[in-house]
């Protein structure tokens, strides 16, 4: 309860603090600056330029603070020892290259960056393609979609249900061993699985994902001009024509922020690693990595920001394309 | 869409299976554990959910009575008793663990020096010989017995009653509800002034907001919680909520100010003429209009702090009584992950939350996402 009423108070101290002080704010403005009087067009013109700096304000604040600040300070820890005391050049990176299990890790990242923004991105189309074309696409879609509300860790234990594996000879209650066994074959402990390991868990992650594709495809294709569509079938192509030499040309542009979306994604992953496989069996990703060196045993911060660089290093250009795209639209 | 010239019927019905084909793989795993976590325990541990509306059958054994439970029948030394418990249904039985099944419901088995066992459908058995029992530890019956299925809510009665769950609810809704708010509230003012204000920099401050929001919040982890130490917020409540909104910000500014700029000019214009300020043009006009795109990134921000383990892992710590839903689950999952039972329903409980703000406003979060995302060509 009291912590009910902690958060309640909270709530209602940050609303009413955050709209205090941009009507505090405002009303100083007008004070010292009134937009009348003789001065009037002198007083407006220099309000205005002071109040849109009210306005974005606390924003700029917390961006600088939250996001630009760490990458910065990482950047310092990266070159400094375990307990980011003193100045060790290099030597952390040298370490990286060296160490069998960041290798691993980039390796697996690599896979995970190949195979997750493909499948996801192929079965968002195809669901976007197939759901717009029957009578009850719509809960179709809901369904596809779903996924995505459900946390990673709960998706990590919906999957693990599915790779359980019992012994031989018992009944199977994975969905997956199930399966297999059905087939004759033996039972599998699918997560140690050497190399195979790692694409059940990126199953978890296209099966999330997917949804999302499809919602933007989906859109994109219906925005398709009809007469194209028209024209192509008069010409008398074929529906797989018309899907890959007609429609999907034309959505190129948004097939590209739906891969890079997911590619930003697929970089960050950790909660799955984290519940399912903690990086055994050699299905280690950057982020968990890191995350073993900052907060497991004796945490070395100069490795670990290390590690967090790299992973800053990778996603640096997807940043300058957006970057780059925003500023096309604007002009 | 099913307007194209030329659809015929056999191409309509292929489109309609794939789409069945691609749904059932995208739902089944969802419905597994959803079943399970209404199934009985030992049910779920010897068969799959799949067949969770059959009777399931269990193999095992009960002892016989021993000497002191015989009684003497006509010349005969009898014990008697029952191999089931209420509910089960025999299927078969046998005498020694290499033919557990080896004989049918009201067969008799010879069991050598006059002893014979029988079993009837209904489950008692008699054991009966020619001389006296002597044995102090009755002899195995190896039982094939079938249950019906059982629907059950004991396991989310469990989960419930367990201790700290309903506390980890409490925390999870604690962290997430400021945690969206009070972003909503600061990207709201700035989205305007970039979107409608003139200012030098504005351009350059777009740019950064959409360079922020790729940055991998790995990054943030250990500056941050270095940072909530040295100004005295330490691990708690306060120090979650400001770390979500500023991760939180970037794609809030992004969404909004995407939303905002298409807002038509001339009623902003027209009110700046009737000398409205600035502030009240931003509350009277620009908030109620971009009710949409608030609505949107609320959900985003709802889902996203609410499914987040990360974050609540660093800034909120891991002793009993901090930890939110996905740290509860991520917990069991370590020390009890063979118990399904328990699992399922606290995955279920975990995430019924979000799932239901997912399908209320399902509508407000593809417009979000396509406010973001869809370039022409």
């Amino acid at each position: 309860m009291e912590q009910l009423g902690l958060a309640a108070g909270t709530i209602v101290a940050g609303v009413f603090g955050c709209v205090a002080w941009f009507w505090g704010a405002n009303l100083l403005l007008d004070t010292l600056w009134p937009p009348r009087g003789p001065d009037a067009g002198r007083n407006i013109l220099r309000a205005n330029m002071i109040r849109p700096w009210l306005f974005v304000g606390p924003a700029v604040l917390f961006l600088a603070l939250y996001l630009v600040y760490p990458v910065l300070n990482s950047a310092m820890r990266s070159v400094m020892d375990a307990g980011s005391r003193e100045f060790v050049g290099l030597e952390n990176y040298r370490w990286l290259l060296g160490d069998a299990k960041f290798r691993e890790s980039i390796l697996n990242n690599l896979l995970w960056l190949l195979v997750v923004p493909a499948l996801s991105t192929f079965f968002g189309l195809l669901a976007a393609q197939l759901t717009d074309r029957i009578g009850w696409g719509n809960l179709a879609k809901s369904l596809i979609f779903m996924p995505m509300a459900i946390s990673f860790v709960g998706a990590g234990v919906i999957w693990k249900f599915i790779y359980d594996y019992r012994g031989e000879g018992q009944d199977q209650i994975g969905l997956l061993n199930a399966l297999w066994t059905a087939l004759g074959q033996a039972p599998q402990t699918w997560l140690a699985l050497p190399l195979w390991n790692n694409f059940f868990l990126m199953a978890v992650l296209i099966w999330i994902q997917t949804g999302f594709a499809m919602v933007i495809l989906s859109a994109a294709l219906r925005g398709i001009p009809e007469e194209t569509v028209e024209a192509a079938i008069l010409d008398g192509a074929n529906p797989w024509q018309l899907f890959f030499r007609i429609k999907v040309p034309q959505i190129r542009g948004t097939i590209a922020v739906v891969w890079t979306t997911i590619t930003i994604v697929v970089l960050k992953v950790f909660d799955i690693v984290f519940v399912m496989t903690n990086g055994q069996w050699g299905t280690q990703v950057l982020a968990n990595l890191m995350y073993d060196w900052m907060f497991r045993g004796a945490p070395d911060y100069g490795r670990g920001s290390a590690i967090a660089i790299v992973i800053m290093a990778l996603v640096t250009p997807i940043m300058i394309w957006n970057i780059r795209n925003a500023r096309k639209e604007m002009a | 869409m099913g307007t194209i010239a030329g659809t015929r019927p056999r191409l309509i019905w292929a489109v309609n299976l794939a789409a069945l084909i691609l749904v059932l793989l995208w739902t089944i795993p969802t419905f597994g554990l959803l079943v399970s976590s209404f199934r009985d325990r030992d049910q779920i541990a010897t068969s799959g959910w799949w067949r969770a509306p059959f009777a399931a059958a269990q193999t095992g054994f009960v002892r016989a009575g021993a000497a002191p439970d015989q009684v003497q029948e006509g010349g005969e030394y009898v014990i008697t008793g029952t191999v089931l418990e209420a509910g089960q249904a025999l299927r078969a039985w046998g005498t020694s663990s290499r033919a557990p099944a080896g004989f049918a419901p009201g067969e008799v088995a010879d069991l050598g020096e006059g002893r014979r066992l029988s079993v009837a459908p209904d489950g008692r058995y008699r054991l009966s010989a020619s001389t006296e029992f002597t044995e102090t530890r009755g002899m195995r019956i190896f039982v094939t017995t079938s249950a019906p299925p059982r629907i059950t809510t004991e396991n989310y009665a469990r989960v419930i009653g367990a201790e700290g769950l309903g506390r980890a609810f409490l925390n999870t809704f604690t962290v997430t509800i400021p945690a969206t708010v009070i972003p909503i509230l600061i990207a709201a003012f700035a989205a305007y002034a970039l979107a409608w204000m003139e200012f030098p920099g504005r351009a350059l401050l777009v740019a950064a907001v959409v360079g922020l929001l790729v940055v991998p919040l790995q990054l943030a982890l250990i500056p941050l919680l270095k940072f909530h130490n040295d100004i005295g917020l330490g691990k708690g409540y306060l120090g979650i909520w400001l770390a979500h909104t500023g991760f939180g910000l970037p794609l809030a500014i992004y969404l909004l100010r995407n939303y905002m700029v298409g807002l038509p000019r001339e009623i902003i214009e027209s009110a700046r003429v009737d000398g409205a300020t600035e502030f009240q043009i931003f509350r009277r006009i620009i908030l109620p209009l971009s009710f949409p795109a608030l609505a949107s990134f609320a959900i985003f921000q709802f889902l996203w702090v609410w499914n987040d383990l990360l974050v609540a892992t660093v800034f909120l710590g891991n002793s009993a009584d901090q930890l939110v839903m996905t740290g509860v689950l991520r917990e069991l999952m370590g020390s009890r992950g063979g118990d399904w039972e328990i699992l399922a329903a606290l995955a279920f409980l975990s995430i019924s939350v979000p799932l239901i703000v997912f399908f209320a406003m399902q509508q407000y979060l593809v417009r979000g996402l396509l406010a973001g995302s869809v370039k022409d060509g």
